[in-house]
């Protein structure tokens, strides 16, 4: 990653366009990529700041804050998450922070399932060998990862039928459980691959000390393996949070999703502008976060093995 | 269930021979036994109420659930009682084992039963079998296969987001500054919810009467901007939207891509005198095929996926024109309740889905032996 370029040995051609052609070279460097963060940014521009127009401002399109139009918390007044409707009692907010709580519980509680379910066997993979029938370690990890190419409608409406007889239509517990289903095979990739990067020789020695197998992957190994768990942990917690079609089908009152909750209100005719906004603002705020400050983890977690 | 090669050169082995008192063997497999006997006696109690035989049993099939964990936590213990050592390296596999056979082949085997009924959640009369209807109906079902074409353009369009993302990813591979900032900046749309994505572009951004998508095309001579009312525009619209948001996905594999490839390459390139073109072309393109065939398979597996931006933008409109084989089966379950069909038609999918991976797979190894 670092920035040392061959810009830093002097051009040997010097050609007296070589220079310009080299600052137009940059200036169309910057170009491209001032262009595509305008690209990337606008959409979430726009819904943020669309979340404190009036109707007017928006049918005007409007777009610059306070030059264009005068802000106003129209759209987070109908949320109930204003500042002068923050203490009062609200229907939509109720509703919005149970949706809220639904999305952390489901996607937390499947991201930490699916981190202990996914080390466990990823660690086993990568340090024992085993057989099973005619499957060794490679056809077993190929079993994990064959479940990444099932699409969700495979098992929507099976999973349908199933729940109603488990009583688990409508329930946290149900999506946690399909979730972590759809989540474990990228944390076992990635749990693997940082495994196999910790040498065994580290176990050995764990052993000579007189830890067992499981101690010495408790206190040995796995706090040297906190940064591919960071990493599988986000990885998940964003594919979770963001997860709408198990959601949309299997859960009606109780135990929705805020995707869901946004989907139903754009199905709505005559949508208010501005509470979609603020809605969807409120949806993407925390991911925004994440992908901010924790960059470097989803990054490391989604190129695991593509250098390889 | 699961065991560690004893003849294993694996750094452990000499540890695995540890003595087994016989009596906690037998211990052991008692154990196991006991656990699937009395899961098997609560599965057949139920079976047996719930098909009307006896009156004893239970309000929902819940208990089977905690059937399965207690017989699992038997089998796990059981494990380590018969093999020791080998028991319990055995048992960090068992619990995702076990789990993913709950979840997911169980499941599946389930789907295919239900696929053979003709069973609408909708309509007073239960399930009943009719064979090999529904894969009857479904080879005349024309949106079915109209869905199916469209995943086929979807797919396709997987490799202009390639395009774009290898021009990406070689801009933030060059010497800029700001790296991080435009990184950080580019990753953004792919942490973006697909269903707060629909509404932020496919609803708002481009509105026909004030969005302000719109309002740049009329300005660039587009009289009529209706971004979905069209089939092709309709399509290339969800297909931009979805770009939007997995293009970054694309982009972060190449550049680690692209940062893991050695710069000596590059720089005899330059030395050579090849222009920036060739250099691409003849060195850091056939570099990066490995890299590139491997995202390509993943993003088309995500690609045929694709669901939520359809359901929550056009719900398959104009006239199935955007339609994904997911939206659709969704909208047979949503609008006519019709549970056999909708399973019908998805293991169908999944049945060209593998045959098409697997071709690939093969196609892919061969092709990049043979230019590597």
């Amino acid at each position: 990653m670092a920035i040392l370029t061959s810009a830093s040995q002097p051009v040997r051609k010097s050609r007296a366009g070589s220079r310009a052609t080299r600052i137009l070279g940059r200036v169309l460097i910057y170009g491209a990529l001032l262009f595509w963060a305008f690209v990337c940014l606008f959409p979430i521009y726009w819904t943020v700041t669309t979340s404190f127009k009036s109707a007017l401002d928006v049918t005007q399109g409007h777009l610059l804050p306070w030059l264009d139009f005068q802000p106003d918390w129209k759209g987070w007044r109908s949320l109930g998450l204003s500042p002068d409707s923050i203490m009062k009692t609200s229907n939509p907010r109720d509703e919005f922070v149970s949706r809220f709580a639904n999305s952390i519980i489901t996607s937390v509680g499947a991201s930490a399932l699916a981190l202990v379910l996914g080390s466990l066997a990823a660690y086993g993979l990568s340090r024992f060998r085993y057989r099973f029938a005619w499957m060794r370690n490679d056809d077993i990890l190929f079993f994990f990862m064959s479940q990444l190419i099932l699409p969700p409608v495979v098992l929507a409406l099976p999973f349908l039928v199933l729940y109603k007889a488990l009583s688990l239509l409508d329930t946290r517990l149900g999506l946690i459980l399909l979730y972590t289903l759809t989540v474990l095979p990228i944390v076992i990739w990635i749990m693997r691959d940082q495994f196999n990067s910790i040498p065994v020789e580290l176990d050995e020695a764990a052993f000579v000390d007189g830890l067992s197998v499981w101690g010495a992957f408790i206190r040995i190994v796995l706090p040297l393996a906190v940064p591919g768990m960071a990493a599988a942990f986000i990885l998940s917690l964003v594919l979770c949070w963001n997860e709408y079609f198990f959601a949309a089908l299997l859960t009606s009152t109780d135990a929705k999703t805020l995707p869901v909750m946004v989907a139903s209100q754009t199905g709505s005719q005559g949508i208010n502008w501005w509470s979609m906004a603020a809605l969807s603002t409120a949806a993407i705020a925390p991911l925004v976060i994440v992908g901010i400050f924790l960059e470097r983890y989803i990054v490391s977690g989604l190129t695991t093995g593509a250098g390889k | 269930m699961q065991d560690s090669s004893s003849v294993a050169d694996g750094p452990h082995h000499k540890l695995a021979s540890q003595r087994i008192a016989l009596s906690r063997k037998n211990a052991g497999q008692a154990l196991v036994a006991l656990a699937s006997l009395g899961s098997l006696l609560v599965l057949l109690i139920q079976i047996l109420h719930s098909s009307g035989a006896i009156a004893a049993g239970f309000a929902d099939w819940r208990p089977i659930l905690y059937a399965y964990l207690v017989w699992a936590t038997a089998l796990g213990v059981g494990q380590v009682m018969i093999r020791g050592e080998r028991g319990l390296r055995a048992l960090f596999l068992l619990p995702a084992v076990l789990f993913t056979v709950a979840v997911v082949i169980f499941p599946t085997l389930f789907g295919i039963y239900i696929a053979s009924l003709d069973w609408n959640l909708s309509s007073f009369e239960g399930p009943h079998f009719n064979g090999f209807n529904n894969l009857i109906g479904l080879f005349h079902d024309s949106y079915y296969w109209n869905a199916l074409g469209n995943m086929v353009f979807y797919a396709v369009a997987v490799l202009g987001e390639y395009a774009v993302a290898f021009g990406l990813a070689l801009l933030l591979n060059a010497e800029i500054r700001g790296r991080k900032f435009f990184r950080v900046v580019f990753l953004l749309p792919l942490m973006l919810s697909p269903v707060a994505v629909s509404w932020m572009i496919g609803k708002s951004l481009m509105e026909y009467r004030f969005g302000p998508a719109a309002t740049l095309a009329r300005n660039l001579g587009w009289d009529n901007p209706a971004f979905f009312a069209h089939p092709w525009i309709a399509r290339l619209s969800i297909e931009a939207m979805d770009a939007w948001v997995s293009i970054p996905f694309i982009m972060i594999m190449l550049l680690a891509g692209l940062q893991a490839m050695p710069k000596e390459v590059q720089e005899a390139a330059k030395v050579d005198g090849a222009s920036a073109w060739q250099s691409f072309w003849h060195v850091t393109f056939p570099l990066m095929l490995p890299v590139s065939v491997t995202v390509l398979i993943i993003r088309i597996i995500f690609k045929l996926k694709l669901a939520d931006i359809v359901i929550n933008v056009t719900a398959g409109g104009p006239g199935g024109a955007t339609d994904t084989v997911s939206s659709f089966i969704y909208r047979v379950y949503r609008d006519r309740s019709n549970v056999g069909y909708g399973t019908a038609l998805a293991m169908f999918y999944l049945l060209m889905i593998i045959v098409l991976l697997t071709v690939l797979l093969r196609l892919s190894s061969r092709w990049t032996q043979k230019v590597t």
